[in-house]
């Protein structure tokens, strides 16, 4: 059914540093290398070696300028993917059953046997999460690699989602957002992690750290403000005399 | 939103046809149109028809057509869903009321209960229609209190347009009908106009700046775009209509779908036969062209908050 679970006994999810994110695409990758032969397989191409290429992603990498007045402008790089959102909107509008929030962890997914593309729940979904496979007619988004975070075939330290293992920053991280104890929840709650576009209401499980605020001045980092003039004495002393005649 | 062909199609068919079908339900139950088997026939079944092609039309743009019947499965939860079952049910009470009127002549008791019936199923499904854009929070030109009324009016409008063709078709002249048109031209006129300048005057909440979750910290730009060429949202959600073009348009529906099928349907109620067939022919054809303007323009003008993230500042 495409009603929301009344709860979710976990809230898996992403937490993504804006501070420490620096916009090389790598999450991007491998989100599309892993998943064009996952559980929503394949990820279409269309035009993939033409003048315009494009295709189904589940993560975008985009770059924005903040200018701020008098102080530096801040580059954020914004990876943009599923926030698994508790409110989901995308999961009750849609009409099949296809869309649906799952009541253990939180995930939302597609069953693509069951949709029938109307495209609805991409126009539901304010962060553009999903994309319309025009090869199969049917949606496709993130599924948080739930092919990989429960299979055990892989390495323990290899069940978490393909964008946060290859992050070379360490800009990604995933953990149950519903657990206070956490390592996600401890880091949203230190660096104030913040929802994306919270005046919809949506509730998204995955959170965002803002970038930590730029140490420009000297005294941010605790040093004096200029240098005081050495005073030499002895050899150094004489020559200092000499050569300031 | 990307103003795609068979939406566009299937809300106004459709909304004429079910406009016309709660007509003939509710004016055929009150015993104000003649039991003519023939007036009967012809006005359910360009009803049906349109109702008929509107909903094909819908299934058109779907990935997997052959999956629609699985879109009336949800309607717990989704308002596509909802109007896809309240689709379905209309045909129930308005093939009853079919039969009592073409078959026995008869819309009287029983039958009148199936055209009253089918009147309040075939606005149901108008509003269902309209809900599932009024539902959308992602749309501030959608999800406001103008949208469900809108469609409401706008398919009576459409409904009462065709009316006037049919009873004038059959020589069934009846002033009252003919002022339901009139009436419903200058409502649902009224009621377009206030919802477009509430659009013009209203923003969402929205800015990029809560989308990338920095709020307040200064006037945000796009630096890159995260791919080259246009992806699924760019195409499906990243229309954007020039404003002297959407000023345009808005004018010629103002004019086609307003102005001048109100001229006519007055102009039909002064003068006789062929004069006023031709009249009121025109004011639909004309009619039927502004509300297809209209149409474009809610979804042409509809600015979905994925924008934000491709340069748009404000939804």
């Amino acid at each position: 059914m495409t009603t929301l679970p009344s709860h979710t006994n976990k809230k898996l999810g992403l937490v993504i540093d804006l501070d420490t994110c620096v916009g090389c695409h790598a999450c991007a990758t491998n989100c599309k290398e892993w998943n064009t032969g996952g559980h929503a397989a394949a990820l279409t191409d269309y035009d993939p070696y033409g003048a315009k290429p494009n295709g189904v992603w589940f993560n975008r990498v985009h770059s924005f300028e903040v200018k701020r007045g008098d102080r530096p402008n801040l580059t954020i790089n914004f990876p943009r993917s599923c926030l698994h959102c508790d409110n989901a909107a995308c999961v009750t509008v849609c009409p099949t059953g296809a869309s649906y929030k799952r009541a253990e962890d939180g995930i939302v997914l597609v069953n693509t046997d069951k949709c029938i593309g109307c495209k609805l729940c991409s126009w539901a979904c304010p962060y553009g999460a999903r994309e319309f496979d025009e090869d199969q007619g049917v949606m496709k988004k993130c599924t948080l690699c739930i092919d990989r975070i429960y299979n055990e075939n892989l390495e323990p330290e290899d069940r978490q989602p393909a964008c946060v293992l290859t992050c070379p920053a360490g800009a990604r991280h995933f953990g149950d957002l519903n657990d206070p104890e956490s390592a996600v929840s401890q880091l949203t709650a230190a660096r104030h992690g913040r929802d994306l576009m919270p005046e919809l209401g949506y509730k998204p499980t995955n959170k965002y750290l803002p970038p930590r605020a730029r140490k420009v001045d000297s005294a941010d980092i605790g040093a004096p403000e200029e240098l005081e003039p050495i005073v030499a004495d002895g050899f150094l002393g004489w020559l200092d005399n000499v050569l300031s005649k | 939103m990307h103003p795609a062909f068979s939406v566009i199609f299937f809300t106004t068919c459709s909304g004429a046809g079910y406009g016309l079908l709660a007509m003939l339900g509710i004016l055929g139950a009150a015993d104000m149109l003649p039991n003519d088997r023939w007036l009967g026939l012809s006005g359910l079944f360009f009803a049906l028809t349109l109702v008929s092609v509107g909903l094909m039309a819908s299934t058109f743009h779907l990935g997997r057509p052959e999956r629609a019947w699985r879109a009336m499965t949800q309607w717990k939860s989704s308002w596509l869903a909802r109007e896809g079952v309240m689709a379905v049910l209309t045909y129930i009470p308005a093939g009853l009321f079919g039969i009592g009127w073409v078959w026995f002549e008869d819309t009287s008791g029983l039958w009148a209960v199936a055209g009253v019936v089918s009147a309040l199923l075939a606005w149901l499904t108008v509003i269902c229609t309209a809900m599932i854009y009024k539902s959308l929070r992602t749309i501030h030109q959608w999800h406001n209190d103008w949208t469900v009324p809108s469609y409401l009016l706008l398919s009576v409008m459409s409904g009462a347009v065709l009316m006037s063709v049919l009873i004038h078709l059959f020589g069934f002249t009846n002033p009252y009908i003919q002022g339901v048109t009139v009436v419903t031209l200058v409502l649902g006129w009224g009621l377009k106009t206030m919802y477009w300048s509430f659009n013009k005057r209203s923003k969402g909440l929205p800015s990029v700046n809560s989308a990338i979750g920095i709020d307040a910290a200064g006037d945000v730009s796009v630096l890159e775009l995260p791919h080259t060429s246009e992806n699924y949202l760019m195409k499906e959600m990243g229309y954007r209509v020039a404003q002297k073009h959407a000023d345009k348009l808005r004018a010629i529906s103002h004019i086609t779908g307003f102005a001048l099928p109100l001229a006519l349907s007055l102009l039909a109620m002064f003068i006789e036969g062929y004069a006023a067939l031709g009249a009121v022919l025109l004011a639909w054809a004309l009619c039927s062209m502004g509300i297809i303007v209209e149409r474009w323009l809610f979804f042409a003008e509809a600015k979905h908050t994925v924008n934000l993230y491709y340069g748009a500042t404000s939804v």
